[in-house]
């Protein structure tokens, strides 16, 4: 398991590949994490059912920020569908870090976010 | 005042957090308690538990007299008048409560105004919106560039029909102590009632609430080296007469038929059900303690460790803090940010260097709001902090930034 701060993590939080607005996007999600006031927008671009484009924006800590960025990583380029399988559990997984329970939120916003975006409301809450 | 002396009666303090010892910097959140607030709550449940009020066993007195003795302490701490005019809750959140759904619920649909400011916790803000929804008007002064309260603004908003001004005595998220004793005028010459939220001053400074002028005055317990779960409310006796109960059941009743009741004399009107009888004996021997320190003694010691630590922050790069730069004018409270880095990351960092402080919105997101950051990092110091705590505070934020290349 990865250092919540490992360099990897705190690298993808100063240098976002991931982040920024699509102007045309056709799916749009603003979520917030009521511990701390953060939130984040997930632009998607949904084309024949495959997310070509994924951008998150917003305010947060670094788990949040960086953890938001390699998720739309995983699933830019995917089936919408395929994209559903990607599980908080699996998703934890891949992002390997070892989480506290309180920043076990940070980590997770833009998951429900994106769960949402793909109307898949059963996992996003 | 001999700091170490006072440090070794905490034991937490002894703690180990992350293999390092506990520098504990967040006592506006919560304060930490000596052994000797602990050991009265375990001697009275030890010798001395039972209800209070209706036993007339030997211990059913001593309990009475202990959970009374204890509203006397509080009512010679803040000056009142009377112990009838202090009014045990939960904490200062309940207190505003209290006098939210018994004075003014009741009145809310004749209209008028109550007057709060962009500068308080969302406990004073929040039940305000709620007694809003009912039919009075509400208003917010607000924040000047240097901290304070925009008085022009609260002369320009105030008016005739004015029913309250509720203001925080110290910000929990600036420090900045507010000049009570104008607002209390501005209030009164407009005949309006005046409230104060003193969570942040009663534990940090001598408070008299006949000085003040104040109609309502609530504070916490826990804030102060007493247990969670009992605050106080102060009211002026002639409110409590003629408020409404709070809540309604046992204790607060003188007799009690199917169909009509009447109510028990204030205080005890306003305190239905068991109370919080070990709560109010922890907050005694928590009062009895800073007593033994004196207020004024305390007042100084946070004064020169203000000044201190804004002495220390202003030589840190890219590290900002917000509040007052005079330390006589503001209570030991330090938010700050760090360029580039949240302050949750900024916590989480600290906290593995054993250092605790608190990050995020402090429950006041309209100040946030006004202050143009989302949140903020904040370090509040208290009797048992002294310049080395700074250091190491100080120090782990150097660390912290390193980190982050800032």
């Amino acid at each position: 398991m990865l250092d919540m701060y490992a360099e990897e993590i705190l690298e993808r939080y100063k240098d976002p590949v991931n982040k920024g607005v699509i102007k045309n996007a056709t799916s749009e999600v603003h979520e917030t994490n009521p511990l701390c006031g953060d939130s984040l927008d997930i632009y998607l671009k949904i084309e024949s059912g495959k997310i070509t484009d994924a951008k998150f924006n917003g305010f947060g800590c670094a788990i949040s920020q960086a953890s938001a960025d390699i998720l739309l990583g995983i699933v830019k380029g995917k089936g919408v569908e395929n994209a559903k399988n990607t599980t908080k559990d699996n998703f934890l997984k891949t992002l390997g870090i070892s989480l506290s329970p309180a920043r076990l939120k940070c980590a997770l916003l833009s998951w429900h976010a994106l769960m949402i975006a793909i109307g898949n409301r059963q996992n996003g809450h | 005042m001999d700091v170490e002396k006072i440090k070794a009666d905490f034991p937490i303090l002894k703690r180990k957090i992350n293999g390092k010892k506990l520098v504990y910097l967040d006592s506006a959140a919560t304060s930490q308690k000596p052994v000797q607030v602990i050991s009265a709550i375990k001697e009275y449940y030890e010798n001395r538990n039972a209800n209070v009020s209706r036993s007339v066993h030997k211990l059913g007195e001593e309990a009475t007299e202990a959970y009374e003795n204890a509203r006397k302490t509080v009512a010679k701490l803040i000056n009142a008048n009377s112990e009838k005019e202090i009014i045990f809750v939960r904490n200062a959140t309940e207190g505003i409560n209290l006098v939210a759904y018994s004075y003014f619920l009741p009145v809310a649909q004749a209209g008028g105004k109550i007057i709060s400011t962009v500068m308080e916790h969302h406990s004073n803000i929040v039940p305000w919106q709620f007694i809003n929804s009912m039919g009075i008007d509400l208003k917010f002064v607000g924040v000047t560039k240097d901290f304070g309260l925009d008085m022009e603004n609260l002369n320009k908003i105030i008016s005739a029909g004015t029913k309250l001004v509720t203001i925080t005595h110290a910000s929990n998220v600036l420090g900045t102590i507010n000049d009570i004793n104008q607002v209390s005028k501005i209030a009164h010459d407009n005949g309006s009632l005046f409230m104060v939220d003193a969570a942040q001053s009663v534990p940090h400074m001598p408070v008299d609430v006949q000085k003040l002028d104040c109609d309502f005055l609530v504070f916490s317990g826990h804030k102060m080296l007493g247990p969670t779960g009992i605050g106080v409310l102060y009211a002026k006796e002639e409110h409590l007469e003629n408020m409404k109960p709070f809540n309604y059941g046992g204790d607060m009743i003188k007799e009690v038929g199917l169909e009509k009741t009447a109510f028990n004399d204030v205080p005890w009107k306003f305190e239905a059900g068991t109370p919080n009888i070990a709560g109010a004996i922890g907050l005694k021997a928590a009062v009895d303690y800073l007593n033994r320190i004196g207020f004024n003694s305390i007042r100084k010691h946070e004064t020169k460790l203000t000044k201190y630590s804004l002495g220390e922050f202003s030589k840190l790069d890219n590290v900002e803090t917000y509040g007052p730069s005079d330390a006589t004018k503001r209570g030991c409270v330090i938010s700050f940010n760090i360029k580039n880095v949240h302050p949750h990351d900024a916590a989480s960092l600290l906290d593995r260097q054993g250092i605790a402080i608190r990050s995020g919105h402090a429950c006041a997101q309209p100040l946030m709001e006004w202050l143009g950051a989302k949140a903020v990092a904040r370090a509040s110091g208290y009797i048992y902090n002294d310049k080395n705590d700074i250091d190491a505070l100080v120090g782990g934020i150097e660390k912290v930034k390193r980190m982050f290349g800032v």
